[in-house]
């Protein structure tokens, strides 16, 4: 077993757990939306980052890929990761501001506005489709072309693919064209209807644990400053 | 050709190539730096004019790589007097051959003038440019064609790994390169010792080197310049590595966009094999080592180590997260050792002249010489080799002879597009990795580029941010999205649509991209923006508050004029003008119709007296 800290609790978790595994498992909430726990985990979203090490060597990591270490502490939610964090959904809105994933994200966060330019791109390139296809469904249909901002998931040559069943299963596990939602379109694209997230934490210290969803929320309506 | 069975072959070899008589001998630089600039026009006028006065025997030609000095190319030393001509033109061999090879006098005005005192330096050691370098490995290059294993074996090539193979455990190998304090030459100087040292205790069945050559930082070549000038002294240093480490197979994995490192670090690998310096039983001992090249198709990432892996394998050039490292699982899942070409040219000389001469030279945490490419405003270009300590100042004003035209500094880059600038305050710094780390920036691979005060800054950033969006693998969303959002903003802001929060912003973002990012791209994807907006933060703003370019490059705020005290109506800028945007009487002062102008620069070029005027 390996013994860690997470948000100022010592757990214990089996040899080759990931962090995420490891706060999931301890009831400590990570949001995610490029991980699902019957596919390999990515790090394509960022959004589970958290905060390990001490003072200078300090950092924040994708805690779905991060393999749980013997000794180290972690922090879910420290003012660090929550305003990190909250620039990563402003940057998915920005993209994708039709999806009910990203606005129930960012209303869960506290984000009330977006300083990019808003475009309708729809696919974030979670690569969740990808992994559903070739390890669910056993047919490596699709797969990530290009790179940077020319990147995007098609079929071999962009032509119809002949180990595609038309199952589906990309379409079911997407977490854009899934839900779309159907809330009012706000200026700069956050609905925020759905924001009814009472602002509750319950320590003022980053080293604590927080029983409610790492939201964020406390951060803004307390006023406390980032560090 | 019969393959070395013992180190006492070697030494036997090497003796016979060593001999050097008094034939005379004329080296020529032609590394792509050298062949851009002609030299191999001048290789085949020199034959032609040799073999035209019978001399193709009595006179030896030695094609080198790159020595250094890219701004005097194509240059020549002519052996034994070691006279050196600099900027040879091919109608220049023919008097070269006549009077210097034959007539053995020196001809004035292909000579090096020091800009300094105006005299003309006759051997090439004595130009300001070398003489303040500590060249260490680069001098090398001056002394062997690369294409020949024989010219390698003459300067005591290979005599390292015999020493290695004969004398010495894996575990004292690797405590020597420990010793040293060599640190990884590639940009982020972990040291190279500790990181041998976890290979080596790493359990797997098989394990693995590799040489990353797959340099791609915009204005460096530093890797190149070895790769095409000394082959050899990698090779060998990735055999001393594979030996410590417990490696048998080996990879190069080199850009396809150096043809010709492609072919001289191939063709060095077959002489290596042929003398059994690679295979089975090295040198009769009991260790086999093999390599094999793989060529890099075109992405920056790729460079990153596990997307270089990812790479080998023949998957998409995409890095994953480390831990584990490849030290623990790397290619094909098996312990794997990857350092720079530069890390590898210094292993060599580690074993040769033992860590403690070795870490003899530079400070306390950064040992031994580094390679850069001086390039951009600066009047001598080229590949200098610096001890680590050396000042900014000492670099760019004593060896690359300052800014041109009389211009004034205004910022280095270092350190590529994971680097940033450092500015005229700070050029005090000492080279050294903290400290360049302290100033914002990084020691990088070695690309410095030096800009003047024509130079805007947020048009340099912006041409970072622009190479870092199309090289990013676009796997995490911070890199993707951050940096195509900072490109979108420090666009806005070149163009004068800047507005009041972009800075903030532009902060905000780009520390949360270094932060959360997963590779060494991303998280080093901030400090373009980071090291301009703490340095040069005024220029910024004066570009969204005052829309304008104090440097006048943003186009879309600057505006040509005519300063009519100065025109003499001569019409040459009407000429030239592409838009038709000039006119005036002759003799007249002429005008520029600014709906017409499409600020292509033209005219500012053409005018002889200074009478266009950007603003």
């Amino acid at each position: 077993m390996i013994e860690l800290r997470i948000d100022g609790i010592d757990v214990q978790v089996e040899e080759g757990s990931s962090i995420l595994d490891a706060a999931r498992f301890y009831g400590l909430g990570i949001p995610t939306l490029c991980h699902h726990d019957g596919f390999s985990s990515y790090g394509a979203c960022r959004l589970c980052v958290v905060e390990i090490g001490e003072g200078d060597r300090a950092k924040l990591v994708s805690s779905c890929t991060y393999p749980a270490e013997q000794g180290m502490t972690v922090r879910t939610n420290s003012n660090w990761v929550a305003n990190s964090r909250k620039v990563l959904v402003e940057l998915l809105l920005a993209t994708c501001p039709s999806s009910k994933a990203i606005q129930d994200l960012a209303a869960a966060m506290g984000v009330r506005k977006v300083r990019f330019n808003v475009e309708h791109n729809d696919c974030i390139l979670c690569g969740l489709c990808v992994r559903m296809c070739a390890e669910q469904m056993d047919a490596k249909a699709i797969g990530f072309v290009n790179r940077g901002t020319e990147r995007k998931i098609t079929t071999p040559f962009d032509i119809k693919s002949d180990v595609c069943r038309t199952c589906g299963a990309c379409m079911y596990i997407c977490p854009v064209c899934e839900l779309r939602c159907e809330g009012p379109d706000a200026p700069g694209d956050v609905c925020g209807s759905c924001a009814n997230i009472p602002p509750v934490c319950l320590e003022d210290e980053d080293d604590k644990m927080c029983f409610m969803d790492p939201c964020g929320l406390c951060y803004e309506e307390l006023g406390r400053k980032k560090d | 050709m019969k393959k070395l069975e013992t180190s006492a072959d070697l030494e036997s070899l090497a003796e016979s190539k060593s001999k050097k008589g008094n034939k005379p001998c004329i080296v020529v630089a032609t590394g792509t730096c050298g062949i851009a600039r002609g030299a191999d026009e001048i290789v085949i006028a020199l034959k032609k004019e040799l073999k035209q006065h019978d001399l193709e025997s009595k006179v030896d030609m030695r094609i080198t790589g790159c020595h250094g000095f890219c701004q005097i190319e194509p240059y020549l030393t002519i052996l034994p007097e070691e006279i050196f001509y600099v900027n040879v033109q091919p109608d220049d061999v023919k008097e070269i051959v006549l009077e210097t090879v034959i007539g053995k006098k020196t001809i004035e005005h292909l000579l090096y003038t020091d800009p300094d005192t105006n005299k003309k330096i006759m051997k090439e050691d004595d130009v300001p440019f070398y003489r303040k370098q500590t060249r260490s490995i680069m001098s090398d290059n001056a002394l062997l064609d690369p294409q020949s294993i024989e010219d390698y074996f003459g300067i005591n090539g290979y005599s390292s790994l015999s020493k290695t193979l004969t004398s010495m455990t894996p575990e004292e190998v690797v405590e020597e390169v420990k010793q040293s304090g060599l640190r990884g030459r590639g940009g982020a100087g972990f040291p190279t010792g500790l990181k041998w040292g976890f290979c080596r205790k790493a359990k797997g069945d098989k394990k693995y080197v590799i040489c990353n050559a797959d340099e791609g930082d915009p204005g460096a070549y530093m890797d190149r310049g070895l790769l095409e000038g000394n082959p050899h002294n990698i090779l060998e240093g990735m055999i001393i590595g594979a030996y410590a480490i417990g490696a048998n197979e080996g990879f190069v994995y080199i850009r396809d966009e150096y043809p010709i490192a492609v072919k001289t670090i191939d063709n060095a690998i077959k002489q290596a094999r042929q003398y059994g310096l690679l295979g089975r039983k090295i040198l009769g001992s009991h260790f086999n080592f093999d390599i094999t090249i793989v060529r890099g198709a075109g992405a920056f990432v790729c460079g990153e180590e596990t997307a270089l892996i990812a790479s080998i394998e023949g998957r998409k050039g995409e890095p994953r997260q480390r831990p584990p490292f490849p030290a623990q699982k790397g290619l094909w899942g098996r312990p794997t050792n990857i350092n720079n070409v530069e890390t590898w040219a210094n292993i060599p000389l580690i074993i040769s002249k033992g860590a403690e001469l070795f870490s003899k030279v530079g400070t306390e945490k950064s040992k031994g010489t580094k390679i850069f490419s001086l390039v951009g405003k600066i009047n001598n270009t080229g590949l200098v080799e610096v001890p680590m300590g050396i000042s900014l100042r000492e670099l760019i004003y004593e060896i690359g002879g300052g800014i041109p035209d009389g211009k004034s500094f205004k910022a280095v880059q270092t350190g590529g597009p994971s680097g940033g600038c450092i500015p005229k305050e700070l050029l005090d710094t000492p080279i050294d990795y903290e400290k360049l780390k302290e100033a914002g920036s990084i020691m990088g691979s070695g690309g410095m580029v030096v800009m003047d005060e024509d130079t805007c800054i947020v048009d340099v950033t912006l041409y970072f941010l622009e190479f870092l969006q199309d090289e990013s693998c676009g796997k995490c969303l911070s890199c993707r999205d951050g940096t195509k959002r900072m490109t979108e903003i420090v666009t806005n802001i070149t163009k004068g649509c800047g507005a009041e929060g972009d800075l903030e912003l532009l902060e905000e973002l780009a520390n949360v991209v270094k932060d959360t990012s997963m590779c060494g791209l991303g998280q080093t994807a901030g400090n373009p923006v980071l090291s301009t907006l703490k340095y040069f933060r005024d220029e910024y703003e004066e570009h969204i508050k005052k829309s304008k370019c104090p440097a006048a490059v943003c186009k879309a705020l600057i505006q040509y004029s005519i300063i009519s005290e100065n025109c003499t109506g001569c019409g040459a800028c009407k000429k030239a003008c592409p838009q038709e945007a000039i006119s005036g009487e002759k003799k007249e002062p002429h005008v520029i119709d600014q709906d017409k102008c499409a600020k292509c620069d033209i005219c500012f070029e053409t005018c002889r007296v200074n009478a266009i005027e950007k603003r």
